[in-house]
């Protein structure tokens, strides 16, 4: 492999300077919403005591997730050792602290103080596992950022494997923390799973090379640089694999919930859609199954398709819509599904909507909060590559790779 | 537990008042009346020596009053926004039926008040916290508003403040942005008070609930619970609530 040369882009065309106002306005409005929010108290927006966690969550944790598998590919180049991957390395580590700044930002601004953040830096109960990724999401930044130092640092560069095997760990504890978020809630019936931990790691493989691949295509596209079908290819085959493997534990999760006789309302609430659960049970097949996984499956496999990299582009849009879907059904029809206070009993009544299904409908400001997030990300990526010049002059196959005459 | 004189509450008096008898007493004929007088000095630390907890006879507990929730609510200054779904409830009313059984049952619901809490195991910040005498409450000074409490609590016993909070008590302080939950009236427990609810049971004659010292062999609540023994609501949870139910 030549060696490759990393260089900022220029930043100074219309579409460049576009895309960061389009992006601003993006964030501006996520703020407004901020403040609407903030000023008026949560009443103003579809969650309520019942359905305490809404679209910012599943905007945030998606981000979160996608935030640890954008590191792939640094990992790959470091961990396992494949050279192909090195040149994208530091875009890699730039993508992932890009999407943890974002997620963490809608989180923090749907938070009930969020004033009080220093509250949560200072105050630790070590039981929690919420405090447990504060200091994971926090200790993220910190190595991946020694990581890209160390790779792009001439003198450090000898000790880049070892900071990205401490990143790689580092990210797999973070996202078994995030899944962990929701596996450790005994209560609640479509939680209480801990292969909610695994479960996240691979969604975030997903998510994080959809996003990763996105960025790799725009930005070349956009600087009418060089890029290869060589490691195109690879990435492509690469996010197959990850929904396939997304949905082996989707189908694992169900069967697992589908075997206890506890769970069996659960799942017809999410599968079939029983019992006020045709919301979410839409959203699972139609959304997550259909148009976030087999859709995708079939545009990145399809033979006729296979160096379209427009098609590629579509599935991983898909591949992140589908992401967002499943974090919907998990977020929200989780805490939909009624809480089995009192098993074996029926409620006939309750002055707190005991066991019925709760209605959410996210309101604009949630979901222009987490646009906002999503802009934030993608701002930190484009200012990033700008003044950081993060990514490589060019991935030609003769650069990246001589021996693939792109498959 | 037929008698519901055995409910009675005996604080009602205004801890001033009882101070002033106190006094009087320790004058008069100390030693004689000093066991009768318990409130707890504001320096003295609560100590895992008692465990605060209330037994409810879902058999006594009166199909459609309100009166436990009513006085809760004004005991702590909870005003409804008229918008349901985000007002705040510290305790509420249900009617149960057993699906084999038939039975229905009525029993108000709250926070259980758990030796083993999972709202203070999930806390990030220690907001949520148990007091050695069991008492389960939110410190709503470094509460971040994060929610994640109510989503751990298998009763759903907490609310969050959606809006501003007004009309609040002195005793009580709350806020927009943070989560909040019955305090088994802490404020009059620590001055030997009995809690709202309980309180509000027994005047209207029901005399469903019993609240007391469970390590106290002698309280009310602990003979009634040894004659009578007295359910945890999700008892799987193996949580070992302060909230005990007959009946169900």
């Amino acid at each position: 492999m030549k060696k490759i040369q990393l260089q900022p882009i220029d930043g100074n065309s219309s579409g460049y300077l576009g895309l960061l106002a389009l992006l601003g306005a993006f964030i501006a409005a996520g703020m407004g919403s901020f403040y609407y929010m903030e000023t008026n108290g949560h009443w103003v927006t579809g969650m309520d005591n019942q359905v305490v966690w809404g679209m910012p969550h599943v905007f945030a944790v998606f981000l979160i997730v996608a935030a640890s598998g954008a590191l792939n590919v640094a990992s790959i180049s470091s961990v396992f050792n494949k050279k192909v991957y090195k040149p994208l390395a530091p875009l890699s580590t730039l993508v992932a602290i890009a999407l943890l700044v974002g997620g963490l930002m809608i989180l923090v601004l749907d938070l009930g103080r969020p004033d009080r953040l220093i509250v949560a830096m200072t105050y630790y109960n070590f039981k929690s596992i919420f405090a447990w990724n504060m200091i994971l999401y926090n200790g993220f930044f910190v190595i991946v950022g020694i990581y890209a130092w160390f790779m792009l640092d001439r003198t450090m560069k000898q000790y880049s494997r070892y900071a990205g095997i401490a990143a790689f760990v580092w990210r797999l504890a973070l996202t078994t923390g995030t899944g962990s978020i929701f596996g450790f809630l005994v209560a609640r019936t479509g939680y209480d799973m801990a292969m909610m931990a695994p479960m996240f790691i691979i969604m975030s493989f997903s998510f994080g090379l959809a996003i990763f691949i996105l960025v790799l295509l725009a930005s070349y596209n956009w600087t009418g640089r060089e890029l290869g079908d060589a490691i195109v290819m690879r990435l492509r085959k690469l996010l197959g694999i990850f929904v396939m493997a997304v949905l082996y534990f989707v189908v694992v999760y169900h069967i697992s919930n589908l075997y206890a006789t506890e769970h069996h309302g659960f799942e017809k609430f999410m599968l079939l859609g029983e019992n006020g659960g045709e919301k979410y049970s839409n959203i699972f097949w139609i959304g997550q199954i259909l148009i976030g996984s087999l859709v995708p499956l079939a545009m990145i496999y399809a033979p006729a398709v296979a160096r379209c990299r427009r098609t590629l582009a579509m599935a991983c849009a898909l591949v992140i819509f589908g992401g967002l879907a499943q974090m919907y059904t998990i977020i929200i029809g989780g805490q939909a599904y009624p809480l089995d206070i009192f098993p074996g009993m029926e409620v006939l009544e309750s002055g707190f909507n005991d066991g019925i299904v709760s209605q959410y409908s996210a309101t604009m400001p949630e979901i222009l909060l987490g646009l906002g997030g999503f802009a934030t990300a993608l701002i930190v990526i484009a200012l990033g590559v700008k003044v950081l010049g993060f990514l490589p002059a060019t991935l030609a196959d003769s650069v990246t790779d001589p021996h693939a005459k792109a498959e | 537990m037929s008698n519901t004189k055995e409910t009675i509450n005996i604080s009602r008096r205004s801890f001033v008042e009882k101070s002033a008898t106190a006094a009087a007493a320790l004058t008069i004929a100390p030693g004689v009346i000093l066991n009768q007088v318990h409130a707890k000095p504001a320096d003295e630390a609560v100590t895992s020596a008692k465990r605060w907890g209330i037994l409810i006879d879902t058999d006594k507990c009166g199909k459609g009053c309100n009166d436990c929730v009513t006085a809760c609510h004004e005991e702590n200054g909870i005003a409804s926004h008229g918008r349901p779904l985000t007002d705040q409830v510290w305790i509420r009313k249900v009617k149960l039926r057993d699906k084999l059984t038939q039975n229905v049952v009525s029993l108000p619901m709250m926070c259980q008040h758990c030796e083993n809490p999972p709202c203070v195991d999930v806390c990030p910040t220690g907001a949520s916290f148990k007091r050695e005498d069991g008492i389960v409450l939110v410190d709503r000074h470094i509460c971040i508003g994060c929610r994640y409490c109510m989503m751990a609590c298998p009763y759903k016993a907490r609310s969050f403040a959606h809006e501003v909070v007004d009309n609040q008590r002195d005793y009580q302080p709350r806020g927009k942005g943070t989560v909040e939950s019955c305090t088994m009236c802490v404020h009059r427990v620590d001055e030997d008070g009995t809690p709202a609810c309980v309180e509000a049971c027994s005047k209207a004659e029901h005399g469903a609930m019993i609240f007391g010292d469970m390590k106290d062999p002698e309280s009310n609540i602990s003979k009634a619970l040894v004659k009578h023994g007295g359910t945890q609501i999700r008892a799987d949870l193996g949580l070992n609530t302060g909230v005990r139910y007959r009946g169900i």
